[in-house]
């Protein structure tokens, strides 16, 4: 591992953030005449769902203001802002320069939206490791935000939820949390998809599983542990990107990981699939109660598909700046149901003359 | 194509919708919000931009029913008076249903999408306040 680029850089903060209210599952099945059991066979439970006055920017926003608290650096000392996310409020226009201009990074910085689906954050984490690596940047910030939407009456609209989450990554010198190695493994499978100008994703069924989360992630993390000479018993934790609440523990039942190491990251049963926040948030989750020396393996997944992985151990930094900024259970707690009508209405469901 | 909000003026005051910024009159020592090219209790020119405390308290508020046209979604809306430190903003209060509204209740302010011009124009992004975040004392 000694030598690798990812050994020179760490997470410096970390960020979550959950929108206030909530969905239960029993709404959607209630409305849509979905069979009662549907959603507990897809491990949820209810799911987020962003304000009228939310949206990807505001989300993002907020947390990426706690990853620059936990952080506890000069704005101005991010030289890189990566927005992920595939609900832009604007089709073109960047949303990454209106965090950065808030946030108080601008001018001096690179800023850009990023799109691979799901996974377009992590590609912009990997990055960014790679500009830090390079001394090209100090800091930079990644955001991974999304109002995440789907077809009313489609299976997807049981898991597509609203959330974000946001780290600071900069020299492994004074980090929470170092990278030990990162891999990325993507072909052109098309499992999942929006066209131009249409509202909502389409998918291939169960052409998402198989061929697209199972092939991509166990490949990224087989590739990574090859790499790195590690093998999953290694892990204290291990984060997979969450479309529901059962494939994580799935791709991990193949892969030799314990249940245990697994659901203490696993946040897609309470709030939902955030898509570009998911794997991140639940990351973010474990940040908020890991220890010292604990080792993370973290493996986002995009559709179009491709997969990263990650290997990240905590370090004896991470005690002091978890305090500084809300926790994921913090945001959790707040919690106020909503009715399907009241979800419709802040999503923008109903077709109203503007 | 004509547009209902400025974008010159959308531009122009984002330090005061994104960050809090208000300017302290250096004469009198006033601060206002948001910034005006003069003091608004003098008149002096000679103004410095100043940042205003993220967090305070929620001195009044009003419920209203009678939103302005594009506001409908999110009614009704309910409008804060927020101590800040020296200073009082009148701002949307968020994530509250007007039940949970007290006077003297902590406040923090986040971002939020304050306007939208219809479906093409501009978004225009500003701070609101919601009751402080449980946990808070973590929220700095």
């Amino acid at each position: 591992m000694e030598g690798r680029p990812e050994g020179k850089t760490g997470i410096h903060g970390w960020g979550a953030y959950v929108p206030r209210y909530r969905l239960p599952m029993s709404e959607i099945a209630r409305v849509w005449g979905w069979a009662p059991e549907q959603a507990s066979g897809l491990g949820m439970k209810e799911k987020a769902v962003a304000g009228p006055d939310e949206d990807s920017v505001t989300m993002g926003y907020e947390a990426a203001r706690n990853a620059l608290r936990r952080a506890s650096i000069e704005a101005s000392r991010v030289g890189a802002v990566f927005f992920g996310t595939e609900s832009k409020p604007y089709a073109v226009k960047p949303s990454a320069t209106i965090i950065a201009e808030a946030l108080g990074i601008t001018p001096a910085t690179m800023a850009s939206d990023l799109e691979f689906a799901c996974r377009a954050a992590s590609e912009g984490l990997r990055a960014l490791i790679g500009m830090v690596a390079s001394g090209l940047i100090e800091y930079g910030l990644v955001i991974g935000s999304d109002t995440a939407q789907a077809n009313p009456g489609d299976v997807l609209e049981f898991t597509a939820s609203s959330g974000a989450v946001a780290y600071v990554i900069g020299p492994r010198e004074g980090a929470v949390a170092y990278f030990e190695g990162s891999y990325t493994y993507v072909t052109d499978t098309p499992d999942f998809w929006r066209r131009a100008h249409q509202p909502y994703p389409l998918h291939g069924e169960g052409f998402t599983g198989e061929p697209a989360y199972f092939h991509h992630i166990e490949n990224a993390v087989k590739g990574l542990l090859a790499e790195l000479g590690l093998k999953p018993s290694d892990f204290d934790y291990a984060v997979f990107h969450q479309p529901n609440g059962k494939f994580p523990l799935r791709i991990a039942r193949r892969l030799g990981i314990p249940k245990e190491k697994v659901l203490p990251g696993l946040v897609t049963p309470v709030i939902g699939n955030t898509y570009n926040a998911s794997a991140l948030l639940g990351l973010a989750r474990v940040l908020d109660v890991a220890k010292p020396g604990d080792r993370i393996l973290v493996a986002p997944f995009g559709s179009g598909a491709g997969s990263d992985a990650y290997s990240i151990v905590v370090t004896d930094a991470i005690e002091e700046r978890r305090s500084l900024a809300p926790l994921f259970d913090d945001y959790l707690s707040r919690r106020k149901e909503i009715d399907y009508a009241t979800y419709a209405k802040f999503r923008g469901i109903f077709n109203v003359i503007k | 194509m004509s547009m209902d909000l400025s974008v010159p003026e959308t531009w122009r005051v984002k330090g005061a919708l994104y960050r809090l910024e208000a300017a302290r009159c250096k004469a009198c020592g006033r601060i206002h919000y948001p910034p005006m090219p003069a003091c608004p209790y003098c008149g002096s020119r000679d103004l410095e931009r100043v940042t205003l405390p993220s967090e305070g308290v929620l001195e009044s508020y009003t419920v209203v029913y009678a939103v302005p046209e594009g506001s409908r979604h999110k009614a009704p809306v309910l409008l804060g008076l927020v101590r800040l430190g020296r200073v009082r903003v009148v701002a949307e209060i968020t994530d509250a249903d007007p039940s949970e509204l007290r006077t003297g209740m902590e406040v923090e302010a986040v971002l939020r999408r304050i306007r939208s011009d219809r479906e093409a124009g501009i978004i225009r992004y500003g701070v609101m306040f919601r009751p402080k975040l449980k946990g808070g004392s973590r929220g700095g």
